[in-house]
């Protein structure tokens, strides 16, 4: 076994990580030009930053998954330089990634044990590990069962699980990576309630997010990272969100989507006892000039729901399209119809990463007139339409020639969202259109679904961001377990409410 | 229906059953570390050969089966090289390996041996008769005396057993198998714990071998195995990917062994058709009965620890 870190009280330094001029180059991008950070002991310190500003590339650095070019970094007065995970577990630093660490299959108990297993004669002491567990549950506020299996967990409860694999290992310090993005409102009220618990008990904590209310509320002191620098660092009271945002984006930004009144036509979209594995039947309407969004939290139906409605997933039900249904029409006749789907991972569904911007964008159409004629292919068509539309949607580069594998996810967002725009449709389902883009590309993405709408389309916004679905929604719509929970208009739909009936409360006055 | 009345039928099922029992308990080892082991046949070919060419030349069937045991994991060493560190892809490295044992067993065989085949007075392991449980009414000629590998198969089955869900090691081969990123991240040494399990599993795939050649035979013959390794993956998904599971799987296709030979000598059907009792089983479990057991997460996927 490893030596325990001390305890912060035999540490004389109030300063727990000092950082300096920390640079780190890949092969054609600066990743980090020049980082400053501090953090003291008990403190929670936010880093604020717009996704590829070097936030991932700095934890990961931090967390022995890097090695940086150049550059200072200290741990408790120590020269700190982990060489991988195992050095900076040693040394009492912790990390909660975005994307969960754990292994579904295992249980809660296993899952903390693994890589750091107590033995007795041989044997895994399981037991061991479910007492210490009880132990650090207390100890911090995190309730979880030991026994159960991770799969059966909810998202807030596999963060917790996450939490305590950290402290089980003994960290003082603890790294979380984006930890509210796939939160509902309550499990975040609910982590930000223990938070404090930890730095009590001498823990400090670096936060990362990219959302700006919530790195007000939670942190004492925020630094803020543009393209590889760290811009600023200052105390979050009287630190106001514009300002942030304005530091992290540099220009000011419109933080409020505007949403503009549009008055809605005939229904373009009738789904009727949609139902299909994972989803119950589903009644929805989308009509002209209408947003409808589908909150809930990840892999509440959204994916059966997307797949029925676009013929990719064997389905029961009624879907009419403009007054034609269109429930038994293979994947390209619902298309032909004017149906268009922004699929929910850009790189598996939405692009053919191999080729390029100009055959992706053709993907839709290739085969008919005038893409494609006798069995040929127009590719001057193709690269001419691609010119106009990469001018059009802003991909950078503008090159249709371009692999769609060369561009920034946001550009590649760019091409799937022209793809679908361009062909059309009368009703487009969008999904998660704007995960993981920065303000920049969202806005942008955001701008295009307010225009669909203001020209008498329909969107079926299917989104895990409740900024996203509060921001741009006409009607929201709210699934748990596959069930609809309820529908709300736009003026009912609060942060609070949505967010109960995310956790699966039928009547959301009542529980509130 | 006295066929099945007929003690010598289960007796032999189970001997027939034990081959497969250890290779597919080798094939869990490596799934459940997220290997796909299309390589087993050939690493029970290789063991069976091994097992008899030292058996012979040390007079001594327990030599024997420690080569076979050995060649068993050598072969799998060059298997979880390629797949584990060179990320090559599972079936293409198994299917390599399959031909590999097959042309390197039958070149050996016909230079060492040639037109002869493998001496006559090549020890085979003892027949154990187990003094209590041969006594029992009923079960005691079906169990009582076997070869030692089908007792010492059992010893194997729960140790696997046990080392798969009790101990730190099957924790970690779980875990690589399921989601080798998150393992990586809780400072499991991905790479090197697959490697280890398919080594594992090559052994136990070379103790099946032996048990064909020294344990029911006492001779090789080129190709001997004809399918069983792949049978074994069979019984692998069959059995959910569980040791005892595998082996009740392992059992089944045992029976229809068995019971294809006993029909042989009374029924009116082909010999032909008979002989096809076992693979029939096969396609019919696999297709009509696995329903919803899951592989693991990783299952067959290579894993780069760079990305």
């Amino acid at each position: 076994m490893r030596e325990p870190p001390p305890t912060p009280a035999e540490r004389p330094h109030e300063t727990v990580l000092e950082v300096h001029g920390l640079t780190k180059t890949f092969p054609g991008v600066r990743a980090l030009d020049g980082v400053d950070f501090d953090l003291a002991r008990g403190e929670v310190h936010a880093i604020l930053g717009e996704n590829g500003a070097g936030k991932s590339t700095f934890m990961n650095v931090l967390y022995g998954l890097l090695r940086p070019d150049s550059g200072d970094i200290r741990l408790w007065g120590q020269p700190y330089a982990p060489a991988s995970p195992n050095d900076a577990v040693a040394a009492g630093v912790g990390m909660v990634h975005q994307h969960f660490m754990l292994i579904p299959a295992l249980t809660v108990a296993e899952n903390v044990a693994l890589g750091a297993e107590p033995r007795r004669r041989g044997a895994l002491d399981l037991e061991r590990v479910v007492a210490r567990l009880e132990e650090l549950s207390e100890a911090f506020g995190l309730e979880v069962p030991p026994r159960a299996r991770v799969a059966d967990l909810s998202v807030g409860m596999r963060q917790r699980v996450e939490i305590l694999k950290a402290f089980y290992r003994d960290a003082r310090l603890l790294i979380l990576d984006e930890p509210t993005a796939l939160l509902t409102p309550q499990e975040v009220r609910e982590l930000f309630r223990v938070i404090p618990q930890f730095t009590e008990r001498g823990v400090s904590v670096i936060f990362i997010s990219h959302k700006l209310a919530e790195v007000s509320q939670i942190a004492q002191r925020v630094t803020v990272v543009r393209r590889g620098k760290s811009v600023d660092t200052r105390p979050t009271a009287g630190a106001t969100p514009r300002e942030l945002a304005r530091l992290m984006v540099g220009r000011d930004v419109d933080l409020q989507i505007p949403h503009p009144e549009v008055e809605p036509g005939a229904a373009l979209l009738e789904v009727r006892g949609l139902r299909a594995e994972g989803l119950e039947p589903l009644d929805l309407e989308v009509r002209e000039g209408e947003i409808v969004a589908v909150a809930g939290v990840e892999g509440n139906g959204q994916e059966p729901l997307i797949g029925a409605l676009a013929g990719l997933l064997p389905a029961q039900g009624e879907v009419v399209l403009d007054g034609r249904p269109i429930h038994n029409l293979s994947v390209r006749k619902r298309v032909e119809s004017g149906l268009g789907l922004i699929p929910s991972d850009r790189q598996d569904e939405g692009l053919v990463l191999p080729l390029n911007v100009a055959e992706n964008l053709a993907l839709r159409q290739y085969y008919r007139p005038p893409f494609g004629r006798g069995g040929l292919l127009d590719l001057g068509y193709w690269l001419e339409r691609a010119t106009a539309a990469v001018e059009r949607f802003d991909v950078r580069p503008p090159a249709p020639r371009a692999k769609a594998s060369a561009l920034s996810g946001g550009n590649q967002q760019k091409v799937v969202l022209a793809r679908e725009i361009l062909g059309e449709p009368k009703v487009l389902i969008a999904s998660q259109p704007t995960r993981g883009l920065d303000i920049g590309a969202a806005e942008f993405v955001h701008q295009q679904l307010l225009e669909l709408r203001g020209h008498k389309r329909g969107v079926l916004l299917i989104s895990l961001d409740l900024d996203e679905v509060l921001g741009l929604a006409d009607r929201v719509v709210v699934l748990y377990r596959g069930r609809a929970m309820g529908e709300l208009t736009r003026a009912e739909a609060t942060r609070e409410k949505v967010g109960l009936m995310m956790l699966g409360h039928q009547d959301a006055e009542e529980a509130a | 229906m006295n066929v099945l009345l007929n003690p010598e039928l289960w007796s032999s099922a189970l001997t027939l059953a034990i081959p497969i029992a250890f290779a597919a308990l080798g094939g869990v080892f490596s799934e459940r570390a997220g290997v796909v082991n299309i390589a087993l046949e050939g690493k029970m070919l290789i063991g069976a050969f091994a097992a008899v060419a030292f058996a012979s030349l040390f007079h001594s069937a327990w030599i024997g089966l420690i080569a076979a045991i050995l060649a068993g994991a050598l072969t799998a060493m060059l298997f979880a090289w390629a797949t584990v560190y060179l990320r090559a892809d599972h079936i293409i490295a198994g299917l390599a390996i399959d031909i590999l044992a097959a042309g390197l067993t039958g070149f050996l065989f016909n230079s060492i041996y040639g037109q002869m085949g493998t001496p006559s007075d090549t020890p085979s392991l003892p027949i154990w008769h187990v003094p209590l449980l041969r006594d029992i009414p009923v079960l005691g000629p079906v169990l009582g005396h076997h070869e030692a590998l089908v007792y010492l198969f059992f010893l194997v089955l729960g140790v696997s057993n046990w080392v798969l869900f009790r101990t730190p090691i099957g924790l970690r081969w779980r875990a690589v198998g399921e989601y080798p990123r998150a393992a990586d991240a809780a400072g499991v040494p991905v790479l090197r714990v697959k490697f280890w399990a398919v080594v594992a599993a090559g052994a136990v795939a070379g103790l099946g071998g032996a048990d064909l050649s020294i344990g029911i035979l006492n001779s090789f013959s080129p190709g001997m195995t004809t399918g069983r390794g792949f049978i074994a993956l069979a019984a692998v998904i069959f059995g959910a990917w569980r040791p005892w599971g595998s082996f009740l799987a392992a059992l089944l296709f045992g029976f229809a062994t068995s019971l294809s030979f006993q029909l042989q000598g009374t029924a009116a059907i082909s010999k032909n058709i008979l002989l096809m009792l076992p693979y029939i089983v096969t396609i019919l479990a696999l297709t009509g009965f696995v329903g919803r057991t899951t592989a693991p997460a990783a299952d067959g996927q290579p894993y780069d620890p760079e990305r």
